[in-house]
């Protein structure tokens, strides 16, 4: 498999440097593997700290800004990162009113996450964890590891940075966070696998003419696969799955998110099918984002987030935000 | 007359000298089968790991075995990420603690570190036996351990029962249903594969098995001084 890197194992500094490069208002420390919004901390206002294992760009370095993120850890591929990067991240953006730490539901990301912690609370610094956990393909029960946190991860980013940039405090921006997580829900179609730089070969094989329904976002594999489908086939077994489980309520935010290696013209046919069936089924979609969001490498395929949004999530979507990747109202 | 291994300082560095050896050897296998029912980066994880707590170890080397299971299990926390990061780090340092900072630990005392190893990694990860984790290697190797001391048995031969121990069931692993961790996502699907957190434990209980069988006794005409790291002296003995 053909990668656009240096070395394998150099992947992560190399596209750190590039960042920072690219971007001179975010602080990247590729030593200590922390990409921080230069004015940090923000005094007075709540921290958010996400991080998670790369291959998932532009999660969630690209989504550290004014109204988003205030700083952002990245592990290695589709690896959580470790407790000494968070807390690093944490110290940094801590403005006096506490740290929010969002964690998407991975067993590795939860177990740093809750080290980093209490690293940091014995240190004096508040922190409150909030795990994300949007996949309905994965069966919540006694028995697995819980949902995984998917594309919802990006709304409650944004929403919780906005309820950051209002001055709330510490307990209110959490739980606007478990709120926008508590009304999220996901599915994602693999048409390919994907590759990792270590592995160089795909992490499960897909072939030709089938999909896999139900992916999560490291190439790990679904739980069942189908002959290939039409997009219009595609999006009402991935919106069956997200509407059976979706808390009742008024409009949505709608995510149509590419997993890497889909282009954005395929993710417009997809999205204009989606929308269809949403008026079709009487829901009403306040708005939207159509594009590469919350990656997995080089995987060809899609994930469809909606999120129940009343006026108050709204106003705070609509809020200005300024990072690489999500930007409007400024 | 067969000497009996001193659970000394230099034993447990000459362990993770073999356990970084191994994992580095083992390395592509266990990221093979962490690609089927994981995210194919197990073994990739747990080298870099094991490469840093060996060069912790070199830079400052720790004074008692206790000492030493600490420093790597802090490693292996600050390097490894993921999920296999915080448990074994956790279940190392425990074991470290356990022992204290007395120069050697007897072999109970080994037992006790193994008990508490498998304790941490069972409250921190919450996983039961027959979750198909690496649990499924170190609960079984710990008891055999306790199990051939109580039947009267040596320290080699205690460790030799546990390395068995935990091959067994990390292979026993292969039918089981996974409850815990990524794998877990797959349902049915994780069935028919051996869980790769499993199988790196069973690589690590193995090593203490050879440390046990490499180094004689400290007083043995191979006995690794502090500054005599590698698996040098011990091959010409085999």
């Amino acid at each position: 498999m053909k990668k656009l890197i240096n070395a394998p194992d150099q992947v992560v500094p190399d596209a750190l440097r590039g960042l920072a490069a690219a971007h001179p208002e975010l602080a990247v420390d590729v030593a200590a593997r922390t990409v921080v919004r230069r004015d940090a901390p923000v005094a007075g206002k709540v921290g958010l700290v996400s991080g998670g294992g790369t291959g998932h760009e532009p999660l969630h370095a690209g989504f550290v800004g004014p109204g988003m993120l205030d700083a952002a850890c990245p592990g290695e591929v589709f690896t959580s990162p470790v407790p000494d990067q968070m807390a690093a991240a944490t110290r940094a953006v801590d403005g006096g009113a506490g740290v929010l730490h969002i964690v998407k539901n991975y067993t590795g990301d939860v177990l740093n996450f809750r080290m980093a912690a209490e690293l940091c609370e014995d240190e004096g610094v508040e922190v409150r964890q909030v795990v994300v956990d949007d996949d309905v393909a994965v069966t919540d029960s006694l028995y697995t590891a819980g949902r995984r946190g998917t594309g919802a991860t990006v709304f409650v980013e944004k929403l919780a940075g906005a309820a950051a940039d209002t001055g709330a405090p510490l307990a209110e921006v959490a739980a606007v966070a478990r709120r926008v997580d508590a009304c999220s829900r996901s599915f994602g179609v693999a048409l390919t696998a994907c590759t990792t730089p270590a592995k160089g070969t795909p992490t499960f094989d897909l072939p030709a003419d089938e999909l896999e329904l139900g992916i999560g976002i490291h190439g790990e594999p679904g739980r069942e696969r189908r002959p290939m489908m039409s997009a219009r086939e595609i999006a009402e077994a991935v919106l069956d799955a997200v509407l059976a489980d979706l808390p009742p309520g008024g409009p949505v935010l709608a995510l149509v998110n590419g997993m890497g290696a889909t282009p954005l013209l395929e993710l417009y046919v997809l999205y204009g099918e989606v929308d269809r069936i949403l008026r079709e089924r009487g829901v009403e979609v306040a708005r939207c984002l159509v594009g590469n969001y919350v990656t997995s490498l080089d995987m060809a395929g899609c994930s469809v987030t909606l999120c129940r949004a009343d006026d108050a999530l709204l106003r705070l979507w609509d809020a200005p935000v300024r990072t690489p990747a999500l930007r409007w109202g400024c | 007359m067969p000497t009996v291994p001193v659970l000394d300082t230099a034993f447990f560095r000459h362990w993770l000298e073999l356990a970084a050896d191994t994992v580095r050897r083992e390395s592509a296998r266990l990221t093979e089968l962490d690609s089927p029912i994981g995210d194919a980066d197990h073994g990739t994880n747990m080298d870099r790991g094991f490469t840093a707590a060996r060069l912790a170890v070199l830079q400052d080397p720790p004074q008692s075995p206790g000492g030493l299971l600490v420093t790597v299990g802090r490693t292996l926390i600050s390097s490894v990420g993921g999920a296999s990061g915080p448990l074994y780090g956790t279940a190392l340092r425990r074991a470290g603690r356990a022992l204290g900072d007395a120069p050697e630990a007897t072999p109970p005392e080994l037992g006790e570190a193994l008990a508490a190893a498998v304790a941490a990694v069972r409250e921190l990860g919450g996983a039961e036996p027959g979750d198909k984790t690496m649990v499924d290697a170190l609960l079984p190797a710990s008891q055999a351990y306790t199990g051939a001391l109580a039947d009267g048995l040596g320290v080699a031969a205690a460790l030799d029962a546990a390395a068995g121990a935990a091959l067994a069931g990390a292979e026993a692993t292969v039918p089981l249903l996974a409850r815990k961790g990524r794998a877990s996502y797959l349902g049915e699907r994780s069935i028919g594969h051996q869980d790769p957190g499993a199988t790196s434990a069973a690589l690590l209980v193995g090593c203490l098995r050879d440390a046990a069988e490499a180094r004689p006794g400290a007083d043995g005409p191979g006995a690794d001084g502090p500054d005599a790291p590698g698996a040098d002296g011990p091959e010409e003995r085999r």
